[in-house]
């Protein structure tokens, strides 16, 4: 079993050269930094907020708070390493205006007992998401994604949906790299184990084999 | 190698970021154990299809016009300063 590639894109020189001409107030270079990292952005924020206009939101606020503190940024990490903090943070203030009752951080639900192993290991089927459309197969996605908490959704979605490293992770959430680490594991083990419900193996591959998992 | 020990490197495993005696002790692990080969299997599998789900793609045509409103507060932003930032 091999690992699992990243798949982010973008040499970072290039990347650095934009930024040095949008701090000397060459617009169109911000607007080519918006070009290439607006969809990481509203996908990240859509993960984290789960509501779309919320997104939009993001997007807006996240680059607009770049380009004025841009002077701030000290290019010793990734512009869009920095870009991915600010959007995290302006994605978790909108969920706890949501969610007034809950404090939304980071740090939320984060348990530390001791890796236990999990509790269903049925077998899935050879190509689970093609027993789905896309449509039915996006639901299930978002649905299952949903139900963990904001500081899982968030550490899974920067590795494993965008592809930064665990040290980037890091460094836009400002957590360790064991509490990243520990915080994947965890993520992706639930994930595993909530899409379980829907693509599990069926010894009867007959009806009922949508799995609707009665949610 | 035990289960628990074979589940805290997976992330680690998974990643490709193991050094080969771990790796080792790990795949021999899970050539015996069929519960650990299926949460690896299936664990790998979840990335993947999260990875290419293409959940939350940003449409064009909306993309269009959160840049062009973007663009536009940031000319305003200019305009006023940096004080309000």
């Amino acid at each position: 079993m091999g690992a699992i590639q990243n798949k982010l894109e973008g040499p970072v020189s290039d990347e650095l050269t934009l930024v040095r001409a949008a701090k000397q107030g060459d617009d169109s270079a911000f607007e080519e930094l918006v070009r290439r990292y607006d969809r990481n952005v509203f996908r990240i924020a859509q993960h984290i907020t789960q509501n779309r206009e919320d997104a939009e939101d993001v997007v807006q606020e996240a680059f607009l708070k770049a380009y004025g503190n841009l002077q701030k940024f000290q290019e010793q990490s990734k512009f869009y390493t920095w870009l991915v903090r600010i959007a995290v943070n302006e994605a978790l203030m909108k969920l706890r205006r949501k969610k007034p009752e809950r404090t939304v951080s980071l740090d939320e639900d984060i348990k530390t007992e001791d890796d236990s192993l999990p509790r269903e290991i049925a077998d899935w089927s050879p190509n689970p998401e093609q027993q789905y459309t896309q449509a039915e197969l996006r639901e299930i996605l978002s649905k299952t994604i949903q139900g963990l908490p904001p500081g899982f959704r968030t550490v899974f979605v920067l590795r494993d949906v965008e592809g930064l490293s665990t040290e980037e992770t890091a460094a836009a959430l400002e957590l360790s790299v064991p509490a990243v680490k520990s915080r994947l594991l965890r993520a992706r083990l639930q994930l595993r184990e909530r899409l379980g419900r829907f693509f599990q193996r069926r010894e009867n591959n007959g009806d009922g084999n949508r799995g609707d998992g009665n949610q | 190698m035990k289960c628990a020990e074979f589940l805290h490197e997976l992330t680690n495993y998974l990643d490709g970021v193991i050094d080969e005696n771990t790796k080792v002790e790990l795949e021999n692990h899970l050539s015996w154990c069929h519960n650990c080969y299926v949460v690896c299997d299936t664990t790998k599998k979840t990335i993947e299809i999260y990875r290419d789900s293409q959940l939350y793609e940003l449409p064009e045509d909306l993309r269009g016009k959160l840049r062009a409103a973007i663009m536009t507060k940031c000319q305003q932003h200019k305009k006023r300063g940096p004080e309000s930032a």
